[in-house]
């Protein structure tokens, strides 16, 4: 399918009047796939959503109906589904449209996938900013409930599904999905060693499988249409690399920065960075040209402009050396800005949201912000830009040094932009000259 | 007295039954006592450890990781701005804002104004980022906000 023939799927609904409604979003057609999912197996939903190739939407790209078959086959008591709305990523919007525009599509997929896991209990973990879409999601969930989709016996089927909304606190590290189990028990948002992965000992040390929003959004219209056309949208699996899962289905592209035309965009996956800026985003502000593209949320690094070609699609981004698609969030860096005040403001970020639990990401984080503020006023060393390197060369899971990927998310800028960058920084450096845009010291 | 409100004791209460655990509550609770009172007591905090059968350490445990609450010798204003500095915010202007409303109302970000009417907050990313930059005024966001905007929507005056 072409981009030019792609109809929105998950962004049909957007900008209809009342489309947060149940009765609109029924008119539309909403919980049939419910009723459908209803009468099979849910062993056959599993099988379903695992034919269509979709891959967790929340960053990691892990194949949902696989995850969900990591469960033990023969548990007693209860199963947690938990959902994954702490989106927290700088440059990621998508749940917020999604669940402010068309809570009962999230919804519904919610409950077919409980239905397929066996969950009774599911929670809705919802970043605490997010205060409209927690409204617009506890007055879904009540129009549930009154309508026989929620509580017991749903449909008449005979399942039974609660599910309990939980608001965060402002903190980056809820969206690693075992810092998010942790939240949810009430304790620091500290995420855990893995073995065991939450499928086996999860929430409240249940069998537990942790799924993003964007992901549940997806589900009721694999059940609608079917596997295949779900695999009829994007990129195939690659025939020489066994490891490839494809990248299949429509996706949410996030663009923000120096375009245009901000905002959010449902394409077949593997759009090239570059058509997504100029045929969807109005193209790069002020008549500039792009310096750099974070292709999937600030964690997944920077492209550079020869390689915005990339397609954006699992694969993708990984080509050129950046962490990987991530959450599709593309943010523009035009030329007129400094490489330096962007890693700075990376480098910032991940200090203020490292949990500390792990020495290398509370250490290194830190020390490469305070770094680089010295570099801005003026006091850097070329010898700075290899130890930028060395730092970012020794935290997170790829060299093994912490327990979750965050570290590798404050990683990839600083590897990226130094790599991609390099004489930018010298001549910053060189030049002694000092940053411009404000930098303010403050609590939280 | 107690430090709890009977509605926030009602809405505790009405949590525990969610949850398999009650330790699991603490974040509930922790947040319907901040939006009442504007901060979480040291009293409160032993309020709610009595209720889900805890010791307040471990409620302070939790309390103290997460920034978001204040305490009673840093308690909040009416209401609570934060503005958002990360990327997508920066590279249209965020961190300019905050400046700006720093030097408006002579505070660094975290800090309250001397009316006691606004604190002001520097926010990771509010996830808004279509609308840079954006801000949020207690849990409620807007998008493309000026200085202007912000001193009309938060204190009434342009």
């Amino acid at each position: 399918m072409s981009n030019e023939d792609f109809k929105p799927v998950l962004l049909a609904r957007q900008g209809k009047p009342n489309s947060h409604k149940l009765e609109t979003y029924k008119a539309d057609g909403g919980y049939q796939a419910l009723a459908k999912a209803l009468a099979m197996k849910n062993t056959e939903v599993i099988d379903v959503v695992k034919a269509s190739g979709l891959r967790g939407r929340g960053g990691a790209g892990f194949p949902t109906g696989l995850k969900w078959t990591f469960l033990p086959k023969d548990v007693s008591g209860p199963i947690y589904l938990c959902i994954n709305g702490d989106e927290s990523e700088p440059g990621t919007f998508n749940n917020r449209v999604l669940i402010e525009q068309d809570p009962h599509q999230v919804l519904e997929g919610i409950v077919i996938s409980s239905f397929a896991t066996r969950t009774t209990t599911a929670y809705f973990y919802l970043r605490y900013e997010y205060g409209r879409c927690y409204r617009v999601l506890k007055d879904a969930i009540d129009e549930m409930y009154a309508n026989n989709l929620l509580g017991k016996n749903i449909l008449g089927s005979g399942y039974d599904l609660d599910v309990h909304l939980h608001r965060g606190a402002c903190a980056y590290i809820c969206g690693e999905e075992t810092g998010l189990i942790e939240s949810l028990e009430g304790k620091r948002a500290w995420p855990r060693i893995k073995p065991p992965f939450p499928a086996i000992e999860g929430a409240f040390r249940r069998p537990t499988v942790v799924n993003n929003v964007e992901t549940m959004a997806c589900i009721p219209h694999i059940l609608n249409h079917g596997a295949e056309w779900f695999m009829s949208m994007g990129v195939p699996k690659d025939p020489n690399n066994p490891r490839d899962a494809g990248s299949y289905g429509p996706k949410l592209y996030c663009i923000s920065g120096h375009v245009n035309k901000p905002g959010l965009v449902e394409l077949p996956m593997g759009i090239s960075a570059r058509d997504l800026i100029d045929k969807h985003a109005g193209g790069v502000w002020k008549g500039r040209k792009a310096k750099a593209v974070v292709p999937g949320g600030i964690s997944m690094g920077f492209m550079s402009e020869k390689e915005l070609d990339t397609p954006l699609d699992f694969a993708g981004p990984g080509r050129v050396g950046c962490l990987g698609l991530g959450t599709a969030a593309v943010i523009v860096i035009d030329d007129h800005t400094s490489m330096v005040d962007v890693l700075y403001n990376a480098c910032r970020f991940f200090a203020h949201e490292s949990c500390g639990q792990c020495t290398p990401c509370r250490e290194g984080t830190a020390w490469s912000t305070k770094i680089l503020e010295r570099i801005r006023d003026g006091r850097g060393k070329l010898s700075d830009i290899d130890l930028l390197l060395e730092i970012s060369g020794s935290m997170g899971t790829i060299p093994g040094t912490t327990i979750c990927g965050l570290a590798d998310g404050a990683a990839w800028p600083m590897k990226n932009a130094i790599h991609k960058f390099r004489p930018e920084f010298e001549e910053y450096i060189q030049s002694g000259r000092r940053s411009e845009s404000p930098a303010l010291a403050g609590s939280h | 007295m107690s430090e709890l409100s009977s509605n926030a004791k009602k809405v505790i209460e009405e949590h525990l039954g969610r949850y398999p655990s009650k330790q699991a509550v603490t974040l509930p609770a922790l947040h319907v006592v901040q939006e009442e009172k504007g901060c979480v007591s040291r009293k409160a905090i032993s309020e709610i450890a009595d209720i889900l059968e805890l010791s307040p350490a471990q409620i302070n445990d939790t309390l103290s990781f997460y920034g978001f609450f204040r305490t009673e010798e840093d308690p909040l204003g009416k209401k609570r701005v934060w503005i958002c500095r990360s990327l997508p915010c920066m590279l249209r202007g965020g961190e300019e804002l905050l400046a700006e409303l720093c030097s408006r109302w002579n505070i660094q970000p975290g800090q309250t104004t001397a009316d006691g009417e606004v604190t002001l907050e520097l926010a990771e990313c509010l996830g808004a980022c279509d609308g840079a930059p954006c801000m949020l005024v207690d849990d409620e966001l807007t998008l493309c906000v000026t200085a202007d905007d912000v001193e009309k929507q938060v204190r009434g005056r342009a």
